[in-house]
């Protein structure tokens, strides 16, 4: 008779665990359709709005004059590589560089703090405030609009997130690892680039990517700095076309024909933030991981 | 304190190692008791204490190697284990001494009985004193004890020198009772042996306790070596 | 060649923590020397005294004499430089992730500015013959990471790794506490083999090892050395009765 009260007890639990694991597995499931849909959506709209605008001519030919039917955003794609190449330079190096100073060489240390709440700060300014500063600081004191400012201003942007991406993985190198080249009588100097550094380098090459995908869809940085160029130009000393920013200019213009365009523009950009991403894992994976965990 | 389980067991290896000794003085003094009062009855009681002295022999030792293999003792716990197998084996020998008496005293039944230049019964009491003086001291775990039996070897060596040319004077001289003799010389040398186990006792409890080997050492008068028995 | 190391009135501190007091000991050449002793009485901090990383700790600090060979560590040389002479093998196996097997063991060569090839291809043969490990590893030296060989495979490229740069002293830290008894007796072996030509140093809490492999053995306890001495008398009778009590379980 005793036997028979802990039996049906167990029973009722068990069917409640049944029912709340059911139930969270479906919230989860519900939390991820929900963080995937507006992706998903998104892409699917611009294929649908801009894929029938895609051809040839477009990643050939400059867009034509106001009014005129046809045109292309070669240009702005090129620019927009060049600008990307321009920040990277600037933004990788120092933010890698600041990133290990943040990690190995300054641990404890006020300026460490510092450098650290600057990289937080910049990491929050307004892309639109980026912009008007390197207007002020640069394209003001050159009298002119400038590929390199744009580089520039998208470069300083980079910044933050690299370095504090660099700074975790570094972080998260075991300290046995750095013992052991310690141990070696190898200087910290070295033993913090060619042991630690390369040992965090998927996870740094990952913040760099992800700084990279932020910027490269960045508009209004440009409009101050890089200023758009309806020509041919890869001269860093003038302006030049950038995606985002011509299909901004498209998008508010009042001809169909350039919102088309735009909208073109806009599954293009999406495709090669995709894919640029996509190179550099397969590169870095290849490079790096070889065996090991 | 930690390792009580092992505490324990080293506990009980002691006491067993103690009722042994207790059977092994037993016995000796029985052997003698029977060759005073020539009783053979007394004979049978040590036949029967050797079985039981070789049986828990077995036991001890069997003990003692489960401890080695089992608790990897060290130090001073691997130096009373080892004594303990070491003092083992001189109990049952000494429990031999006692059988061969007893043996001695069974053969001489149909002989007549005889004054003897020997006294027995005092090498006895000597040798046996010896043993439970060497087995106080491995109760007490005390040095100085037991190289105190050390030199009590010399007062039963020396006997047992007086002893052997007594009786072999009267070998010679008195042919009609040499047997007599003879078993008596057999009985004294049994003795001897019995001192010379306590000694080896006296020398194991030195080893454990203090770590150091004092053994085959000459006597202070330059006496035998000691580890004859051995 | 090994060579021998004279401590004298060594002190160490983490902080306000004084880990080590007052410590004075030698240690002979071409041996191998056993450190023993309860958790946290500063074997670890000692062992790495001898080769400076104790003060890669920012709150570490050092007082007093560590003489290797004739060469005071503290005074004569920088610590870059000690490290090369004296090689450390750590507890967890800490081989480096990134690098194939062979990179592993050249590694200490390699970021130190040494790049003939064909004298690093001996110095990894040599060195991983010495650790018994070549025959395991031969065929995949560049192929496989060093990551990806077992627990015990690893510590022994660790020792590979050490023995490439050819130190004068081997300090080992606890150096099978995490190996199967298997793995453990083949370091055991190793160790062995390597006293002729190198001096070692080796911390343990398993007094069995350290009874095993080496010829004098030191008893750490809160800081202090309480005794150092030959093996066989520490283990059969030791003067302390410190040493005694710890060496047969009846601490605490």
């Amino acid at each position: 008779m005793s036997e028979q009260k802990p039996r049906a007890d167990h029973k009722v639990r068990a069917r409640f665990r049944a029912i709340s694991d059911g139930a969270a597995t479906g919230l989860a499931v519900l939390a991820t359709l929900l963080v995937v849909t507006p992706l998903v959506a998104i892409f699917a709209y611009l294929l649908y709005k801009g894929a029938s605008s895609l051809s040839w001519a477009f990643f050939t030919q400059i867009p034509k004059p106001e009014g005129e039917e046809g045109g292309g955003m070669a240009n702005a794609i090129v620019g927009s590589a060049v600008l990307l190449a321009l920040a990277s330079l600037i933004g990788v190096p120092v933010g890698i560089g600041g990133g290990i100073y943040l990690a190995e060489f300054g641990r404890g240390t006020r300026l460490a703090n510092a450098v650290r709440f600057t990289a937080d700060v910049l990491n929050g300014v307004p892309s639109i405030v980026m912009g008007i500063s390197i207007y002020a600081l640069i394209v003001y004191h050159q009298r002119r609009f400038s590929a390199f400012s744009g580089g520039v201003a998208l470069g300083v942007m980079m910044i933050p997130t690299v370095t504090r991406t660099t700074e975790e993985m570094l972080l998260m190198v075991p300290h046995a690892v750095r013992e052991a080249a310690l141990a070696l009588g190898v200087p910290n100097w070295r033993s913090v680039l060619s042991i630690t550094v390369r040992t965090a380098s998927p996870g740094i090459i990952t913040g760099c990517m992800l700084a990279f995908a932020r910027v490269a869809g960045e508009t209004a940085p440009l409009i101050f700095t890089a200023f758009g160029n309806s020509n041919w130009s890869v001269n860093l000393n003038q302006p030049i076309a950038a995606l985002p920013l011509q299909i901004y200019i498209y998008a508010i213009s009042p001809y169909d024909e350039q919102h088309k365009l735009a909208w073109a523009g806009a599954l293009v950009l999406i495709i090669l933030i995709v894919l640029a991403v996509s190179l550099v894992r397969f590169v870095a994976s290849r490079g790096v991981l070889k065996g090991a965990s | 304190m930690t390792r009580i389980r092992f505490q324990r067991s080293l506990e009980d290896l002691k006491e067993n190692l103690l009722v042994m000794a207790g059977l092994a003085e037993q016995a000796i003094q029985r052997a003698v008791e029977a060759y005073r009062v020539r009783d053979l009855s007394i004979c049978d009681l040590v036949s029967r204490s050797e079985i039981a002295i070789n049986r828990l022999e077995r036991e001890i030792d069997q003990a003692a190697l489960d401890l080695l293999a089992m608790e990897q003792p060290m130090a001073i716990d691997l130096r009373f284990i080892l004594a303990v197998i070491k003092i083992n084996a001189d109990l049952e020998r000494v429990g031999d001494a006692a059988k061969s008496i007893s043996d001695r005293v069974r053969s001489m039944e149909q002989m007549a009985v005889v004054e003897l230049p020997v006294d027995i019964p005092r090498m006895a009491s000597m040798a046996s004193g010896m043993v439970r003086k060497a087995l106080q001291s491995f109760i007490e775990a005390d040095a100085e004890v037991a190289r105190s039996v050390l030199s009590m070897d010399d007062a039963v060596d020396a006997m047992n020198r007086a002893a052997y040319k007594a009786l072999t004077k009267v070998m010679a001289e008195e042919s009609h009772i040499a047997p007599q003799a003879l078993n008596a010389l057999m009985i004294c040398r049994s003795l001897e042996r019995v001192a010379d186990h306590a000694t080896n006792i006296s020398e194991d409890v030195i080893f454990w306790v203090q770590g150091a080997d004092v053994r085959h050492h000459k006597s202070p008068t330059g006496g035998r070596d000691a580890h004859a028995g051995r | 060649m090994g060579v021998g190391i004279e401590v004298t009135n060594l002190n160490a501190w983490y902080g306000t923590n004084h880990t080590l007091q007052d410590i004075n000991l030698n240690i002979p050449a071409n041996h191998a020397t056993a450190l023993i002793g309860p958790s946290g009485c500063g074997k670890s901090t000692f062992v790495r005294c001898l080769n400076r990383m104790h003060e890669t700790n920012p709150i570490a600090r050092v007082t007093g004499l560590v003489r290797i060979g004739d060469l005071d560590i503290y005074k004569d040389a920088k610590p870059v430089e000690i490290r090369r002479r004296v090689g450390m093998v750590f507890q967890r196996p800490n081989p480096f992730p990134t690098m194939s097997i062979f990179d592993n063991v050249a590694a200490g060569l390699k970021l130190n500015g040494y790049s003939n090839r064909r004298s690093l291809d001996e110095i990894v043969e040599r060195s991983l013959k010495d650790s018994a490990l070549w025959d395991e590893v031969k065929d995949d030296l560049k192929k496989k990471s060093g990551a990806s060989l077992s627990g015990g495979q690893q510590q022994r490229l660790c020792i590979a790794r050490a023995l490439a740069v050819d130190p004068e002293v081997l300090l080992m830290d606890e150096p099978a506490s995490a190996l199967d008894p298997v793995s453990t007796s083949k370091i055991e072996d190793l160790i062995f083999q390597l006293k002729s030509q190198y001096t070692i140093v080796i911390v343990t809490h398993n007094m069995q090892q350290a009874a095993r492999v080496a010829e004098k053995t030191g008893f750490f306890l809160n800081g202090r050395m309480v005794e150092f001495d030959s093996t066989h008398k520490i283990f059969t009778n030791p003067s302390d009765k410190r040493t005694e009590d710890y060496i047969t379980g009846r601490f605490g």
